[in-house]
């Protein structure tokens, strides 16, 4: 049925096939459709509260840490309290009023007894450390500002995202064909 | 496996600055601490098929009046799969200014150097290990004036 549906997309006949489907069908497939987004949405929730982070997978977005990783490179995060910050871990954090997470590693830290601590991080792959990117007057990180600490890496998956987001026309066009075939697909 | 030199301090805008100079000897590919392969018993293999490289960093931890736990990475170098796993670096100076949060370092006793490392894989878990072995240097109670460092 596949095969099918494959070469009736190249054709025009899949209009006809749509057409042809009564109205039970196309609701029974919309249905279907709305449970895939259901359970997807399910399943990065769970990641997250299992994880503790609030963004448990991100893509790495710069070079500032190869040749460990590189632009594309998907990292899998935990961000949990009973975790202390420790230098030589890679955090994932975000800079106060920036959107963008940046993915380096911690130098320094300076922790109280009661736990707050404030620390230091520099790019592997960067001359000097981050300070020049904490906000103006800023020149520590705080638990706050951490998003996940990285625990495991797959390389070169994350470049789909990048490529969506550079190329929002590539972004749509996934989508659009995403969409249509999960409507159509008659199994 | 590591051997120090002694050191002197200064304040810089109120702050401790500590200077150190150390040697570093390590054997990094038979160590205690690493990834098992499947063949040898007893001796772990660090460079295994999965293994990208290593970060290595020398950190220096200790307490003060002001922060219970304090860490300050002194050194770091990355060992990619190929490099010569021993190390044996002499008369290092720290690559990052080691300053403290306060005036901490002044007649602290006890600062420890350990060298520990990150394996970055070619794709899976990235686990942070720490070398068997460490230094406890003490810094001198004054401040040295002379910049000769």
């Amino acid at each position: 049925v596949r095969a099918a549906a494959a070469a009736a997309m190249l054709s025009l006949d899949f209009l006809d096939d749509v057409r042809r489907m009564n109205k039970r069908q196309l609701y029974y497939q919309v249905l279907n459709f709305g449970m895939i987004v259901s359970s997807a949405l399910m399943i990065w929730k769970g990641l997250m509260v299992v994880t503790g982070s609030e963004s448990p997978i991100v893509v790495v977005l710069s070079g500032s840490m190869e040749p460990a990783f590189h632009r594309g490179d998907l990292l899998f995060l935990t961000n949990r309290i009973e975790d202390p910050i420790r230098v030589g871990e890679i955090v994932v954090f975000r800079i106060e009023g920036r959107e963008i997470p940046i993915v380096h590693r911690v130098l320094k830290i300076h922790e109280k007894q009661n736990g707050d601590i404030k620390f230091l991080t520099k790019g592997d792959n960067n001359a000097v450390d981050d300070r020049g990117l904490y906000k103006q007057g800023q020149h520590w990180l705080e638990k706050k500002d951490v998003v996940g600490r990285a625990r495991g890496f797959v390389p070169y998956i994350g470049i789909v995202t990048i490529l969506m987001n550079d190329y929002p026309k590539f972004k749509y066009a996934v989508l659009f064909l995403l969409g249509l075939f999960v409507l159509v697909h008659r199994e | 496996l590591r051997k120090n030199v002694e050191d002197f301090t200064g304040p810089r805008e109120r702050s401790d600055l500590g200077f150190v100079t150390f040697d570093i000897t390590a054997d990094i590919l038979n160590g205690k601490n690493g990834l098992q392969t499947f063949r040898n018993k007893n001796t772990f293999i660090i460079f295994d098929w999965n293994v990208k490289q290593l970060f290595l960093y020398l950190s220096a931890e200790y307490s003060t009046k002001n922060n219970a736990l304090n860490q300050v990475v002194l050194w770091d170098k990355i060992m990619l799969r190929g490099d010569n796993p021993r190390l044996s670096l002499k008369d290092m100076k720290s690559k990052y200014f080691f300053f403290d949060d306060g005036n901490g370092l002044k007649g602290n006793r006890n600062i420890t150097l350990t060298l520990s490392w990150n394996v970055v894989p070619n794709a899976g878990i990235l686990p942070l290990v720490t070398g068997s072995g460490h230094v406890s240097v003490p810094f001198p109670d004054t401040y040295e004036t002379t910049k000769s460092y």
